[in-house]
């Protein structure tokens, strides 16, 4: 139990070890050697564009269900009208950023995964060195670029979209006055709810490119090695978001709030 | 000139290399043969610097490819093309876009020269107008031959070929080692190839280098290899299983 204990350990510090060789090689890469335009709005068009319709629902979705449950509290104390204030909140600092970043390491990362894992196991990616050039350089580089690009750009677009469906479901369905409604969220939304969700896609993108492509690309063993690594890449991304958003939380309140 | 000196070679407990120890000199045609499992692509990817010996160098033009990191290596692979078992084509990409793969990354070249050198590459392998089509359209031959068109298509010095007519049948097999054959004589190239297939090692070779146990067993031109009585090597030569070649 304690040896298995010990290995798991070693494994996962092992992998930290290599995620952040991976990271010292992209930032190597994008200093150094020009990205391919190509390759890069490529990955945006699929990372960014496509992901769209399932960053929207979840957005609309939290947006609707953090509204109605807010009401139904709020309404016992008479404080109907903060619900679109606390909607705003959570959506821009935490359930914006967390969900849009689980989502994409859904849709995203197991694709990576699962691709750059298809492309080791079938000697694509020995092939790409033999062909002088660095797996860095042709495959994680525009991944991750157009990751950190698309992040925050459809955690925005989850959170406006979340509002709006909170409109609709508090002043459409339950009744709250509309005036009243956007009043309060503008006034108690700060800017740094806003920078914080920001800060916090960007930090998410990167977590569910790095881990994807070195998981993708440390495969091995067929096809039963390509599935546990879009699993291993999939749960892994998940679990270092939920912790590193606590810490983070933590961090850019003090920072930005002071408290 | 390659030259790979006592290289030891291990996964896990199982060793593979231990003590392998070979030189090729520029334009030889080459084939190292060897039982299946026994360390041939092992030893091939050495010579390329895709895998690190555990100790021992591998030389090339002088340069030890062992001490050398990933991005150093990528400048010596230019003098390299490989055409991989399965022929490892960018599944992606279409033929057009795998064979002027480093072209198109090197940005040397015009789009229409990169299109007309892809021309001919791809003609070379008796494999013209076929720019358009996806590796999944293409039959393993093909692929095989489009493999090859991307590894000669930048005009290495040197062609690794690993198992080249493995999982082929016998005339697509006899097609890619004439063609192996005629980029050696006409691109005047080093050809390094593995394989456990006799015929194809008899067409491509004008040297073979037996590995056995890890080891370099016999290093003798191709005719003189091929009438060798040594038990090992006749029996390897001639397919013939021995019970302890049979036990393994």
């Amino acid at each position: 139990m304690r040896s298995i204990l010990i290995g798991r350990i070693q494994q996962v510090l092992s992998d930290l070890g290599e995620i952040l060789i991976l990271c010292k090689e992209t930032v190597v890469s994008v200093r150094y050697h020009r990205p391919s335009w190509r390759d890069f709005l490529g990955q945006l068009y699929f990372i960014g564009v496509k992901s769209q319709t399932v960053v929207v629902t979840t957005g609309a979705a939290t947006g609707m269900v953090l509204c109605a449950q807010t009401f139904f509290q709020f309404h016992k104390v008479k404080m109907d009208t903060a619900t679109g204030a606390v909607v705003s909140v959570g959506m821009c600092s935490e359930l914006g950023p967390v969900l849009a970043g689980l989502m994409l390491t859904g849709r995203v990362g197991a694709a990576m995964a699962a691709e750059l894992g298809t492309m080791k196991v079938t000697e694509q990616i020995d092939a790409l060195r033999t062909l002088a050039t660095h797996p860095v350089d042709h495959l994680v580089v525009p991944r991750v670029l157009a990751t950190l690009v698309s992040a925050p750009l459809l955690t925005i677009e989850s959170v406006f979209v979340g509002i709006v469906a909170s409109y609709i479901v508090g002043v459409q369905l339950l009744g709250i006055d509309g005036a009243y409604y956007l009043s309060n969220m503008r006034r108690l939304t700060d800017p740094a709810d806003v920078i914080m969700g920001l800060i916090k896609a960007v930090v998410f993108g990167a977590i569910i490119s790095t881990v994807s492509c070195y998981k993708g690309l440390s495969c091995r063993g067929g096809a039963e090695g390509v599935g546990r690594a879009t699993t291993e890449s999939v749960v892994m991304a998940s679990i270092s978001i939920l912790i590193v958003n606590f810490f983070l939380t933590l961090l850019l309140t003090r920072l930005f709030v002071g408290a | 000139m390659i030259e790979v000196k006592d290289v030891h070679k291990s996964f896990g407990t199982q060793k593979v290399l231990r003590g392998a120890s070979l030189r090729i000199e520029q334009g030889e045609a080459v084939v190292i043969i060897g039982r299946s499992g026994g360390g041939k692509s092992i030893l091939l990817k050495h010579i390329i610097g895709l895998l690190r010996p555990d100790s021992g160098s591998v030389l090339f033009d002088g340069h030890d490819l062992a001490c050398m990191d990933e991005r150093a290596l990528l400048g010596v692979r230019r003098n390299f093309g490989m055409l991989f078992q399965m022929a490892a084509l960018f599944d992606s990409l279409n033929v057009n876009e795998n064979v002027g793969f480093v072209l198109r990354r090197e940005r040397k070249h015009s789009e229409a020269e990169i299109r007309a050198l892809v021309a001919d590459a791809l003609d070379r392998v008796e494999l013209p107008g076929i720019e358009q089509k996806m590796p999944s359209e293409l039959s393993g031959g093909m692929r095989k031959r489009v493999g090859l068109a991307r590894a000669i298509v930048y005009r290495p010095q040197i062609v690794l070929y690993d198992e080249p007519t493995t999982g082929l049948d016998p005339i697509a097999g006899d097609r890619i080692d004439r063609l192996i054959r005629r980029v050696w004589e006409e691109l005047k190239v080093t050809s390094i190839a593995v394989t456990h297939d006799m015929k194809s090692a008899r067409t491509i070779s004008n040297r073979i280098l037996m590995l056995h146990e890890g080891r370099i067993y016999a290093d003798a031109p191709t005719d003189q290899i091929l009438r060798s009585t040594d038990p090992l090597i006749y029996n390897f030569v001639n397919g013939i299983a021995t019970p302890r070649a049979e036990a393994t």
